[in-house]
């Protein structure tokens, strides 16, 4: 934090002065923020406990839309694919780009030119990107399969086309688009750790591994930290992608909350019901968001 | 972590140093042999989506997939990037786009660079409540507050114009954060001096943060400005009319139409992506800079 100027509790004018020039500076951002952010999410508390629909007749219905939301299956299975997604989505990114950063730390030539590369998918628009992996994976004449045919896979995955192997496809494509841009974040991380840290592991006769575990990892984690609230928000909340890969199929089987919450409301403009769906996203996310905090916290101290 | 320089990376891990003995030389030899093979194999993943989409949108249709499949088009159809404007509204697409985009940048840059100058340099009771309101909206995704912002917006009859895009856009925390961020590592001492000289905070930030803060402006515009051009979840609520299509919209209904238009969708697909390639390799620098001092994504 910078050092503010210094108002003394006697200096009311000082306060009052800098209060009305606080807030003009906020007030053009903020009028928009609480318009369209902040009063939405309180609105959402309201509508959900409605029967809200396309004529905006809302009737107070209690609980009812959440009880509806416990005895329907769809609900249930969104609900489980979008865990099986961020179960895969959050380690296999974090992983790939820990590893990477490592890998661009190095005084390695074509470093520069690689860490731009490492973030083109993360600037290409979703449409393009699914429909350039749908080719890719597209089941009998996708290079994808054929490179797994030429490698002696003998029935090789039906990818989008088949329930089983949609998810998998959609995984490997979001971990694709998202690793450069953490890896990034991991990037900048690594040159915060002081390289005297690495001299002196090294003097003792640590291994590379050893280093890695005890300077590397320790040095690391408020960026690990960061990287996993930012990962997992963004897992639980998957959507674009999904629809315009898979559009939630073969079936139901990729699809996800985000999705359902699309469908129930502005498919079948029941926006009660949606909204009840939408406030298990959003504690889903505000929940483990404030877990992962309260555990760093303790982990700190 | 504002503006790391990112471009000279610290040699943290692998410092082989003459010291050594001619075993560990060896060693440091192949672990780099090791690290550019990881490399170049992470590259050709990274990029053979890239070569897929530029090959297809080069070939005849029947070309696009082949057994064994051919990474060079023969014959080179360059007529591909003349039909797609005949068969496609190409143009509305991209200008609505282009419109949105330099608006939306525009308000972000202008409001968060405001707001931000207020919670970092001004002192006021609530200051920092209003703050954490920005900072627990992290925790939040839009798809969990789309249904109600988009009954507010039908209210507002915002909904199907662009200006509902503009909206949902614009006010972004985003911004807040990256500024504020930034501002914090311009000493004090700077505007305690112009306060002396009688200067009010409306002139400190224009004529002393403002001129000091062009590359994290720079890094906010090119992040909004992608942002709004790849959004496709807000235009696909708020934007039900043909005429107002955004290139994302647009480019999905155009592949649900000509689905079996293989090399087509691929050339409508490089013209969606060429335009902010091209801004990310000219701004690239502000662009990473931007993300490694934020860790946000609009």
């Amino acid at each position: 934090m910078a050092t503010l100027p210094r108002t003394r509790p006697r200096n009311r004018r000082l306060v009052s002065r800098n209060t009305v020039a606080g807030w003009s500076f906020i007030l053009p951002n903020f009028l928009g923020f609480a318009a369209l952010t902040l009063l939405p999410v309180v609105v959402l508390f309201y509508v959900a406990f409605t029967n809200w629909n396309v004529f905006g007749v809302a009737e107070w219905t209690g609980t009812a839309n959440f009880r509806r939301m416990w005895d329907d299956s769809s609900f249930w299975t969104a609900l489980r694919n979008t865990v099986y997604y961020a179960v895969f989505h959050i380690p296999l990114t974090l992983a790939a780009a820990l590893g990477l950063a490592l890998l661009l730390n190095r005084k390695l030539r074509g470093v520069r030119f690689f860490r731009t590369i490492a973030f083109f998918p993360y600037i290409t628009s979703i449409v393009a990107i699914a429909v350039v992996w749908n080719q890719l994976f597209s089941p009998e004449y996708g290079p994808i399969n054929a490179l797994l045919g030429a490698v002696g896979v003998d029935s090789p995955p039906g990818w989008t086309a088949s329930a089983t192997w949609s998810m998998p496809a959609v995984i490997i494509v979001g971990t694709w688009r998202y690793m450069g841009y953490y890896m990034l974040l991991f990037l900048a991380g690594l040159q915060t750790i002081p390289a005297q840290l690495y001299e002196a592991a090294e003097t003792d006769g640590a291994s590379p591994w050893q280093r890695f575990v005890h300077v590397t990892l320790p040095g690391l984690r408020t960026t690990t930290f960061f990287v996993t609230v930012l990962l997992t928000i963004e897992s639980f909340k998957v959507f674009d992608l999904i629809l315009v890969m898979t559009g939630g199929g073969p079936g139901q089987s990729t699809l996800v909350l985000s999705q359902y919450i699309y469908q129930k409301g502005f498919e079948e403009n029941q926006f009660g019901y949606a909204s009840a769906v939408s406030i298990v996203l959003f504690g889903i996310c505000f929940g483990i968001t404030v877990i992962q905090f309260m555990v760093n916290k303790r982990r700190n101290s | 972590m504002t503006a790391t320089d990112l471009s000279l990376p610290v040699p943290a891990v692998a410092a082989p140093g003459n010291h050594g003995t001619s075993a560990r030389r060896v060693r440091s030899r192949a672990w780099r042999l090791l690290g550019y093979a990881a490399l170049v194999l992470a590259a050709a993943g990274l990029l053979l989506p890239f070569l897929w989409m530029v090959v297809a949108s080069l070939k005849t249709n029947n070309d696009v997939f082949t057994i064994p499949i051919t990474w060079l088009p023969d014959p080179v159809v360059w007529r591909n990037y003349v039909d797609i404007w005949q068969r496609s509204d190409m143009t509305t697409w991209l200008w609505n786009t282009l419109l949105l985009s330099v608006i939306v940048t525009f308000l972000q840059v202008f409001t968060g660079s405001f707001a931000a100058y207020g919670f970092a340099r001004v002192r006021f009771p609530g200051r920092n409540l209003l703050f954490l309101a920005y900072v627990g909206t992290i925790a939040v995704p839009w798809q969990s507050y789309m249904i109600p912002q988009f009954i507010l917006m039908s209210k507002l009859h915002l909904s199907n114009t662009l200006w509902s895009i503009v909206a949902i856009q614009a006010f972004g925390a985003i911004g807040v954060f990256l500024m504020k961020q930034f501002y914090e590592t311009i000493p004090e001492e700077l505007s305690e001096a112009a306060r002396v000289d009688g200067l009010s905070e409306y002139g400190i930030y224009r004529r002393i943060i403002l001129p000091l803060s062009r590359p994290a402006l720079a890094s906010l515009a090119l992040l909004t400005f992608t942002t709004t051009w790849n959004d496709y979840l807000g235009p696909l609520v708020y934007l039900r009319s043909p005429e107002l299509r955004t290139i994302q919209l647009g480019l999905n209904t155009f592949i649900s139409q000509y689905n079996a238009e293989y090399a087509l969708i691929m050339t409508g697909s490089v013209l969606s992506v060429l335009p902010v390639a091209v801004i990310f390799l000219l701004g690239q620098r502000y662009f990473i800079e931007g993300v490694a001092s934020t860790g946000l994504k609009g």
